[in-house]
C-alpha cells in the first residue's frame, strides 16, 4: 500500500474517533431534548463540572478553599492524601444526582410549559452558574486527570501498519492514540447499555412515553418531574463519562466547556431526537473535519477546523432541515 | 398621583398612537434625553466614560439591532460577536482607506457591510427554523472570526493581528483615537443611538416591523395571508446586522481603540448580547436598553463591591460575578420571561390606579 493511502487511512481513523469523542457529548444532549424538549446547553459545563469535582475529590482538595480563605483569612487548601479513584467517581456521580435534583426543583419546575427558547436561555443561564460555581469550589488552575486510562501513541499499531507500506518507501507508521481507542470502546459500551435500559426496563419505557408525548404519559400515570430528574441524572453520567475523557485528553480546565460548541453541528447532522444519530452525527463530523484540514485546508492557510464542522452542517441542513435521523418536521396553522 | 391619564385627552388618531401616549411619560422621557444630551458631558470623567457610559450605549446598541432580529422577527442568532466583528473591521478597513471621511459616514457606511454580510448568512433561516438555525448561525459566528484572524488584508499586514484605531474626526473634534475628551466620544455614541433607537422604534410599529412580528407568532400562517417571508426574514437580518455592526464599529473605534478579532468579538460577546435582549425583554426597544444597562452596571457594581470594599482577590471576584450572572438569568427568567420591560410595563399599571388600587 503506498504512504499517501495509509495517509488517508490514518486521519479517517482518526477522525472517526475524535468523532466518538463529540458523540459523548452529543448523547447528553439527545437524552434531555427527547424527554423534555429542553436544548440543554449546559451539557458541555456539566461535563467540566463533573471533570473538576472527579480531580477535586481524587486529589482531596477542600471545596470552596479559595472563598473560605478570602473570608475567614484562613488558609485551607486540601483535607489530606485525597481519595481511591472508583469512590471518587462514585461520588462524583451522586454529586450530579444532586444537582439533577436540584436543577429540577429549582429551574425546571417553574419553566414548565414556557417557550422551548426560554428553556434554552435558563439552560444557558444554567451553564454560567455551573462554570462560576466549579471555579469557585475547585479552583481555575488547569488540573490533569488521571484515572488510571492508557494514553499516548501505540507503538504496536504503529510498527504493525509500518509493515504494510510498500518497501522502498519511506512511512513511519500510523499514529493512534490509545486513550482513544478506550473513549471509542466505553462510547459503544455507553450506548448498548443506554439503549438496553430504554428497551428493556420500567423507567426506560417511561422515559421513552415521555419523549413520544408530554400529555399521554402523564395521563397513564407517569411523573413528569420523577422522570426529569432521571434523565438529567442520566444526562450527567453522560457528562461526567465525556468529563473524565476529554479531561484525561486535554487536561481539565476551562476550554473544556467549549466541546459543547463542538457538539451542537453533530447534533444538527445526527438530529435533536435520535441517539443513533448522535453518533453516526458525530463520526461523519469528525471524519469531514478531519479529512477537510488535512486537504482543503492548505488552501486556505489552515485551522478552519473551528468553523468547518459548522458549514458541513449547515450545507446539510439546506437539503434536510431535521437532520439525518430526526424526526420529520410536520407542521399545521 | 404622579403618574395618570386623566385629562389627557386624545383628538386624533396620530395623538393616540404616539410613543409615549401619557403626558406625564412624554416629559419624563424628554427630560432624560435633555439631562443626557445636555448635563452628563459637563460631568463626565474618563472612569465613568470607559467603565460604564460608553459600553452602555454601545451595547444597547448591539441589543437593539438583535432584539430586532429575535424579539421581533424571532430567528435565534448566536451570531452577533461576528457581526459586530465585521462593524469593526469594515470600520477600520474605510477609516485607513479614506483618512478623510468624517466618523459619522464611517460608522454608518460599515453597517451597511454588516448589513450585506448579514443577508448572506441570513439566507438559511428561510429553511431552517429555531434550534437548528440558532446552530446555523454559529456557523457565522466561528467562519467570521476566522477569516479575521486569517487574511491579513483585513488588518493591514500589521504584525500582531491588531487593528488600531487612528484618529479620526467630526467638526473637528476627535472621537476615535488615544487623545480624544471624554465627552466627546459619549456624545458621538449617544447621538448614533438616539438617531438610530428612534428609528427602530418606528420601524418595529410600521408595515416592516409588523410582518416581522407576523412570521414571529406563526410564519405559514403569516405566509398565507400575504407576508412574504423572504423579504421578512431578510430584511430583518439586515437591518439587525446593521445595527450590530454600528455598535462593532464604535465598540472597537471609539471604546476599545485597538482590538484582536478572536478576544474582543468571541463567541461570549454573541451571549452576552442575547443575555442583554433577554434579560431587557424580547420584543421590546425600551427592554433592549434596560438589558444592556444591567448586564453593564451588575459587574462593575460587584467588581467595586468585592474587590474595592471586601478587599478580595479579582479571580474569586470573577468567578462569583459568573455565578451571580447565571442565576440571575435564570431568575428572571423564573420570575418574570418578558423581562425587565414587562416590570416596568406592570410598575406603569400600578403606578397609574395608585394610592387606590380599587
Amino acid at each position: 500500500m503506498s504512504p499517501d493511502f495509509l495517509n488517508f487511512v490514518e486521519i479517517v481513523l482518526n477522525g472517526l474517533m475524535a468523532g466518538v469523542m463529540y458523540s459523548l457529548v452529543a448523547l447528553g444532549f439527545v437524552l434531555i431534548f427527547k424527554a423534555s424538549g429542553i436544548f440543554n446547553f449546559a451539557q458541555g459545563v456539566m461535563a467540566l463540572f463533573a471533570a473538576l469535582t472527579l480531580v477535586g475529590l481524587q486529589t482531596g482538595q477542600v471545596p470552596f478553599a479559595h472563598l473560605i480563605n478570602a473570608i475567614l483569612g484562613s488558609n485551607v487548601h486540601h483535607w489530606g492524601d485525597g481519595m481511591n479513584t472508583f469512590l471518587a467517581i462514585f461520588l462524583t456521580m451522586g454529586v450530579m444526582i444532586l444537582l439533577a435534583w436540584l436543577v429540577e426543583k429549582i429551574v425546571l419546575k417553574h419553566l414548565v410549559n414556557q417557550e422551548p427558547i426560554i428553556l434554552f436561555m435558563a439552560t444557558i443561564g444554567l451553564a454560567y452558574f455551573l462554570e462560576g460555581l466549579g471555579d469557585l469550589m475547585w479552583g481555575a488552575d488547569i488540573k490533569t486527570l488521571d484515572v488510571g486510562l492508557p494514553v499516548g501513541g501505540s507503538f504496536w499499531w504503529e510498527d504493525l501498519t509500518r509493515e504494510w507500506a510498500a518497501t522502498g518507501t519511506e512511512y513511519y507508521g500510523m499514529y493512534i492514540d490509545v486513550l482513544d481507542v478506550s473513549a471509542t470502546l466505553i462510547a459503544l459500551v455507553l450506548v448498548i447499555v443506554l439503549s438496553l435500559f430504554s428497551q428493556y426496563t420500567a423507567t426506560g419505557r417511561a422515559l421513552r412515553a415521555v419523549a413520544d408525548d408530554h400529555q399521554a404519559a402523564m395521563s397513564v400515570g407517569i411523573s413528569l418531574r420523577t422522570i426529569w430528574v432521571i434523565v438529567w441524572s442520566i444526562a450527567g453520567f453522560v457528562a461526567l463519562v465525556a468529563g473524565i475523557m476529554w479531561g484525561t485528553k486535554s487536561g481539565v480546565q476551562f476550554s473544556l466547556s467549549l466541546i459543547a460548541l463542538k457538539a451542537l453541528p453533530v447534533l444538527i447532522l445526527g438530529g435533536f431526537t435520535s441517539i443513533p444519530g448522535a453518533i453516526i452525527g458525530g463520526l461523519i463530523i469528525g471524519v469531514g473535519e478531519k479529512l477537510a484540514e488535512a486537504y482543503i485546508g492548505p488552501f486556505f492557510g489552515g485551522a478552519i477546523e473551528n468553523w468547518f464542522a459548522y458549514m458541513l452542517a449547515l450545507a446539510f441542513l439546506l437539503f434536510r432541515p431535521q437532520g439525518l435521523f430526526g424526526e420529520k418536521i410536520i407542521e399545521r396553522i | 398621583m404622579l403618574y395618570r391619564e386623566a385629562g389627557d385627552f386624545k383628538t386624533t388618531y396620530r395623538a393616540d398612537q404616539q410613543t409615549f401616549p401619557i403626558k406625564s411619560e412624554r416629559i419624563l422621557f424628554w427630560a432624560f434625553i435633555a439631562f443626557a444630551f445636555l448635563i452628563v458631558p459637563f460631568f463626565i470623567n474618563d472612569y465613568w466614560n470607559k467603565a460604564v457610559l460608553m459600553p452602555l450605549l454601545i451595547y444597547s446598541m448591539a441589543a437593539l439591532g438583535l432584539n430586532i432580529l429575535v424579539g421581533y422577527c424571532g430567528q435565534v442568532s448566536l451570531g452577533t460577536g461576528g457581526f459586530m466583528a465585521v462593524g469593526a473591521f469594515a470600520c477600520y478597513k474605510l477609516m485607513t482607506a479614506f483618512p478623510g471621511m468624517d466618523m459619522f459616514s464611517v460608522v454608518i457606511l460599515s453597517g451597511f457591510v454588516t448589513a450585506a454580510v448579514g443577508i448572506i448568512f441570513g439566507l438559511p433561516s428561510l429553511r431552517i427554523k429555531g434550534f437548528y438555525l440558532a446552530v446555523a448561525t454559529l456557523a457565522a459566528q466561528f467562519f467570521l472570526v476566522w477569516v479575521f484572524n486569517k487574511f491579513a488584508w483585513f488588518y493591514n499586514y500589521s504584525a500582531s493581528g491588531q487593528i488600531t484605531a487612528p484618529e479620526r474626526s467630526i467638526f473637528g473634534i476627535a472621537v476615535t483615537g488615544p487623545s480624544t475628551a471624554p465627552w466627546a466620544t459619549y456624545l458621538f455614541a449617544l447621538t448614533i443611538l438616539f438617531v438610530f433607537g428612534w428609528i427602530a422604534r418606528n420601524l418595529t410599529r410600521g408595515r416592516l416591523g409588523r410582518s416581522w412580528m407576523a412570521i414571529r407568532d406563526m410564519d405559514i400562517a403569516a405566509e398565507i395571508i400575504g407576508v412574504s417571508p423572504l423579504k421578512a426574514k431578510l430584511s430583518a437580518f439586515a437591518i439587525s446586522s446593521f445595527y450590530i455592526g454600528i455598535a462593532g464599529a464604535m465598540f472597537f473605534a471609539n471604546y476599545l481603540g485597538a482590538a484582536e478579532v478572536g478576544e474582543a468579538f468571541g463567541i461570549d460577546k454573541s451571549f452576552l448580547v442575547l443575555f442583554m435582549v433577554i434579560i431587557g425583554g424580547l420584543g421590546s426597544i425600551l427592554g433592549s436598553f434596560l438589558g444592556a444597562a444591567f448586564l453593564v452596571l451588575l459587574p462593575v457594581l460587584l467588581k467595586n463591591l468585592m474587590v474595592g470594599y471586601l478587599g478580595w482577590a479579582t479571580d474569586l471576584a470573577a468567578h462569583i460575578q459568573i455565578m451571580l450572572v447565571g442565576g440571575l438569568i435564570v431568575f428572571f427568567l423564573i420570575a418574570e420571561p418578558h423581562g425587565l420591560a414587562q416590570l416596568w410595563r406592570i410598575t406603569k399599571e400600578k403606578l397609574r390606579i395608585w394610592p387606590f388600587p380599587y
